[in-house]
């Protein structure tokens, strides 16, 4: 589903985020990215997005090269990827309900379909009662879980989260956490950005761990849990 | 096919939507848009018309036909009888030669001296008025009545209708060029008004492109919006226009009346279509024009 190779960022200004990034994810799989603040790990979502393009190395997620694909392909490309973002990004002129609803929108999928669709998400994440609100009247961790309302409504085969628990508590972090499992256990590829050491215990998975723009381990080929913690 | 209508009906929606939200800022836009308009729709509407009275008038150019020394009353008579078969004649009047005499004397002041003279030496004079106020025709009327024998002189009374078409054409021209700056105007007007709708929606446009809508999708709404907003101007601009005819048609009849016509304003029928629909279309271009490029720009981080 991912494979990079030999991947590296350089920011405008000269500032290398990601050097020499090579790993490999498999559709279907699920695993954390961790790292120390700064580490590259937003950078190597965003890459995956193609939010940022590499700036040198070759990237292929989802069978696009991302090194290749045109301006005019993007859209069509992150149809098939769910987003969640660290600073949420929500429209806060549009109700909850219209901001889970976009994906959809853009697709011209049909009204009834949104609302389904839509209901099935908000109900997921708990929201359900607050699909008319806007979302600044909201807590930081219910407009976190709109933005993962939003970025699992079209169904993505590919699923990338930036700090998804960084705002909850931990009995709403494990909640949260279950949810990207049990899409994992549907087949979403789930990749998670996250600083919390204790779901990485909790669920187990493969960990990419970056480190000043490198990435230092790669638990995918040890026994890792009791190394990693 | 229902795909992309749905799209767009979408897409009108959301244009007006938004219209709603923001109905100051509508309709400051649209009555800008409606004088811009206005302006040239007006001015347009008037030499129109003035070309349309100019036609009706009675008292058109002429031709006189001095006839030869020689030529009898009852021969005169006769050829001002073929004459007026002639097509494109509308009247010939007939001065005979004591007519011609008679007048002389009341108006020169020299009848005192016309006494003296022992035969009369003005000739006898046909009067043609032509049908149509068109110097081309008329000019071609007089060479072909000039050829006649019996007259010496055929001489054109064109000038002022030569001058009346010279100023029609020239303000027509100078309407042309005028609606083609103000079209300009509001491709300009429209084009900002769009821009900033643009940039104050950035984040909006941002999102909407991270989760996969399309330049054409995000684009849509702002180019209604623009459409709307040339619709709504041209509307006003009707509405402008239809104000000031009304303030201008008791003096347009007064001075209609002096030169013996009756003014009627007509082709505001073509109006009530054009300017909306010239607005419209203004509006969607200058959005076009604004939104492609600043779409480009917008790029989520
Ligand atoms: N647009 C940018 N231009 C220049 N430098 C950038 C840009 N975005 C990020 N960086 C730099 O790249 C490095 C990696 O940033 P990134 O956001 O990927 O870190 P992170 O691992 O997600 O950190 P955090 O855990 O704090 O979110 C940082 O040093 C940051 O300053
Ligand atoms: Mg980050």
């Amino acid at each position: 589903m991912i494979r990079f190779n030999h991947v590296f960022k350089r920011y405008e200004g000269g500032y290398d985020a990601l050097k020499n990034i090579s790993f490999e994810l498999n559709r279907g799989e699920m695993a954390f990215l961790t790292g120390h603040s700064g580490a590259g790990k937003s950078t190597l979502l965003r890459l995956i997005a193609l939010i940022e393009r590499p700036s040198r190395g070759e990237a292929v997620v989802n069978g696009q090269d991302l090194t290749k694909l045109p301006r005019r392909r993007l859209p069509h490309f992150r149809r098939d990827l769910g987003v969640v973002f660290q600073d949420y990004k929500l429209l806060y002129d549009r109700t909850v309900f219209d901001n889970v609803a976009l994906p959809l929108a853009v697709t011209g999928t049909d009204p009834v379909e949104i609302g389904k669709r839509v209901r099935a998400a908000l109900d997921k994440v708990g929201l359900l009662s607050k699909e008319r609100v806007y979302p600044i009247t909201l807590s930081g961790g219910e407009q976190q879980r709109v933005g993962i309302a939003r970025a699992v409504v079209s169904k993505p085969s590919l699923l990338l989260a930036d700090e998804p628990t960084g705002n909850l508590d931990a009995e709403l972090s494990d909640e949260i956490m279950d949810l990207f499992l049990d899409f994992h256990h549907h087949g979403v590829t789930v990749l998670i950005a996250t600083h919390d050491q204790r779901q990485i215990a909790r669920l187990n998975k493969r960990v990419l761990k970056l480190a000043h723009g490198e990435l230092e381990h790669d638990s995918h080929a040890d026994t890792p849990r009791s190394t990693l913690l | 096919m229902k795909g992309w209508l749905k799209r767009h009906r979408e897409a009108l929606g959301e244009a007006l939507a938004r219209a709603r939200r923001a109905p100051l800022a509508t309709l400051l836009t649209a009555a800008v848009i409606g004088i811009t308009l206005a302006l040239p729709g007006g001015l347009f509407l008037g030499v129109d018309n003035v070309q349309r009275l100019a036609q009706g008038l009675e008292t058109g150019g002429q031709v006189s036909l001095f006839l030869k020394q020689d030529v009898s009353d009852a021969e005169a008579g006769k050829l001002a009888e073929k004459i007026r078969r002639v097509g494109g004649v509308k009247n010939v009047s007939v001065i005979t030669r004591a007519q011609a005499l008679a007048e002389f004397k009341k108006h020169s002041g020299f009848g005192e001296a016309l006494n003296l003279l022992d035969r009369n030496p003005l000739p006898a004079v046909l009067v043609v008025e032509p049908a149509r106020l068109d110097p081309e025709a008329l000019g071609r009327l007089s060479t072909e009545l000039g050829r006649d024998p019996r007259v010496e002189i055929a001489s054109l009374d064109l000038d002022w209708v030569r001058r009346l078409h010279a100023i029609l054409e020239f303000a027509r021209r100078a309407v042309a060029i005028l609606a083609g700056l103000l079209g300009a105007a509001v491709l300009i007007i429209v084009g900002n008004t769009v821009r900033l709708a643009v940039l104050s929606r950035r984040e909006e446009i941002e999102v909407t492109k991270l989760v996969g809508g399309t330049d054409a999708f995000i684009r849509r709404p702002f180019l209604y919006s623009g459409l709307l907003a040339g619709l709504f101007g041209g509307a006003a601009a009707f509405l402008f226009v239809g104000i000031a005819l009304a303030l201008l048609s008791g003096p347009a009849q007064e001075l209609a009346a002096l030169y013996g016509t009756r003014f009627q304003i007509s082709g505001l029928a073509g109006l009530v279509f054009g300017l909306p629909l010239a607005g419209a279309a203004l509006g969607w271009l200058g959005s076009r024009l604004a939104v492609g490029r600043h779409l480009r720009l917008i790029e989520p981080k």
